[in-house]
């Protein structure tokens, strides 16, 4: 079951229990949740529900909606979020994703270890919106609150390490930069931001440089002749680049460097 | 008859960085040309066995059938009636032996014939077709459309596509191969033209590798297929290799008309 504990300045207020598909909150009285304080738009936000997953929505408000201290419009709950609104702030606790991920901590061991399949003949019921029979529920929700608690947090997790490590375009402090150093073009820089770039003549001879988490790496496409690197030829492997390496294909010489 | 000289195929299949086992399987075959991925669940090895034991019956049956078939025959017919006779065959399986009860497993095909290629799926494995316009131009689709319970929220309009995004059901199925006696089978036939890249693929690399990196990677490395592959599977793993991922490319290189028969060859030259 899940619910919203209502606090302002640490002090704590009420509880709801989130009993609806969708909720409100806001300064008009009709709303589920009214608090009346000017900070706080007459609708301010809502908590709509589908299939046991919840997200709140900012509708629109003067002053906005955050959801651990960052503004959101729209964010799918998990268990110890906090939902700020005005000066208010409301914790959203779910007994079940919390029950089923200690769960499945405790046992480690998954019955599935691929998605589970949903029997089709449960989904009409729960996609119509009739409101499940306590029978169907005791059959719906084990089989997948515990997988479905396990990969809300392994997606937490990773979003936390994308924003933190990985994205390639920005976290990487340096970034990779060909410049040609011979012919027409000499001089000309190329950025290598894209994951992947080819260098070459398309038909007569081809290579890519690819963008990984951990370098660059520079691979043989097309053609006969493989390029070279400081003057030694590639073969079909990718070879990683190393600062100021040069690179010749196609008669172009050009030079890899760290920005 | 063979395509050996039509099409380009090549499969690439890695267990990711978190799984110990791979639950995925492929089979290929530019001979008959036909291409065949499945994306296998359940307990223990029973995903292996469920998509293993798909792959190899459809493959066989496939050969057999285009073989023997009469030259008329509709050919999505042929591939829907394979694909549920390998279901029976897995759904009795899972029902005789107590430890592959509950397997089952998704699947995508494609079987190329007579300047088409023909689709059938089956769960959230997907075909992508990249189709080249003009000089700088390509066109990139995701030809299937999944059976899973996200899809159906999103089609109903309970979700939009920025909370599908958010969604942690994201992997949920609603049809699958080996679960119930009788299949559901979506068959598609589209036209395939000299130029164009065939991608089917298990979910470890839609999830994890977005839509638009899969295009930049066949629009640069469209040439060397193979390469394209490992790059894709490459993509997927440094991305975090949540899941198992499998590729199949096939490239068209040339049309491809079929053999007409005798009859119809006959005939056209009466009428001459």
């Amino acid at each position: 079951m899940a619910k919203l504990i209502i606090t302002l300045d640490g002090l704590l207020l009420s509880e709801f229990e989130i009993d609806k598909e969708r909720i409100t909150i806001g300064r008009n009285p009709h709303n589920n949740i009214p608090i009346d304080n000017l900070a706080i738009s007459g609708e301010h936000a809502a908590i709509t529900t589908v299939n046991n997953e919840f997200f709140v929505e900012d509708l629109g408000s003067t002053n906005g909606t955050l959801v651990n201290e960052q503004p959101i419009t729209k964010h799918a709950l998990h268990h110890g979020d906090e939902i700020e609104i005005g000066k208010y702030r409301l914790k959203y606790v779910n007994v079940q994703e919390l029950g089923s991920k200690i769960e499945a901590h405790e046992t480690g061991a998954q019955v599935f270890e691929k998605p589970p399949f949903l029997h089709p003949n449960q989904i009409p019921t729960m996609l119509s919106g009739e409101i499940p029979t306590s029978d169907m529920m005791a059959h719906t929700i084990p089989l997948i609150m515990p997988e479905e608690a396990q990969r809300a947090e392994t997606a937490r997790r990773a979003k936390i390490a994308t924003e933190t490590d990985l994205p390639p375009s920005e976290a990487m402090e340096s970034h990779g930069v060909v410049q040609i150093l011979n012919g027409p073009n000499a001089s000309k820089e190329l950025a290598l931001t894209k994951t992947l770039t080819s260098l070459g003549k398309p038909g007569v001879q081809v290579a890519v440089i690819t963008r990984r988490p951990h370098g660059y790496f520079l691979t043989h496409v097309q053609g006969d002749h493989y390029p070279t690197v400081n003057g030694q030829d590639l073969d079909a492997h990718p070879r990683q680049l190393e600062d100021h390496d040069v690179i010749e294909l196609a008669g172009v010489k050009m030079e890899f460097y760290l920005k | 008859m063979d395509l050996r000289l039509a099409l380009e195929i090549v499969s690439l299949t890695d267990p990711g960085k978190v799984r110990s086992q791979n639950e995925d399987s492929i089979t290929t075959d530019n001979q008959a040309g036909f291409a065949i991925l499945a994306d296998g669940m359940g307990g223990y090895n029973a995903g292996e066995v469920a998509s293993g034991i798909t792959v190899t019956l459809l493959a066989d049956g496939l050969k057999k059938a285009l073989h023997a078939r009469p030259p008329e025959q509709d050919q999505c017919l042929l591939v829907k009636s394979e694909i549920e006779k390998t279901n029976g065959a897995i759904y009795q399986t899972a029902q005789s032996q107590p430890q592959f009860s509950g397997m089952g497993t998704t699947l995508v095909c494609a079987l190329f014939h007579d300047n088409r290629v023909i689709v059938a799926h089956v769960g959230d494995s997907r075909l992508y077709r990249y189709r080249q316009k003009g000089i700088e131009h390509a066109q990139f689709e995701q030809i299937t459309r999944d059976h899973s319970l996200l899809q159906e929220q999103i089609d109903s309009g309970m979700l939009s596509r920025e909370e599908a995004l958010l969604s942690s059901n994201k992997n949920l199925v609603t049809r699958a191969l080996g679960v119930d006696p009788m299949v559901n089978v979506e068959v598609q036939e589209h036209d395939a033209l000299p130029g164009d890249i065939y991608l089917l693929c298990s979910d470890g690399l839609n999830d994890m590798v977005d839509d638009e990196k899969i295009l930049l990677t066949l629009s640069v490395l469209g040439t060397n297929i193979k390469l394209a592959a490992q790059q894709l599977v490459q993509m997927a793993n440094d991305n975090g290799g949540r899941d198992n991922v499998s590729v199949i490319l096939v490239r068209v290189l040339r049309h491809f008309p079929a053999r007409r028969g005798f009859f119809a060859w006959l005939s056209a030259w009466l009428k001459k």
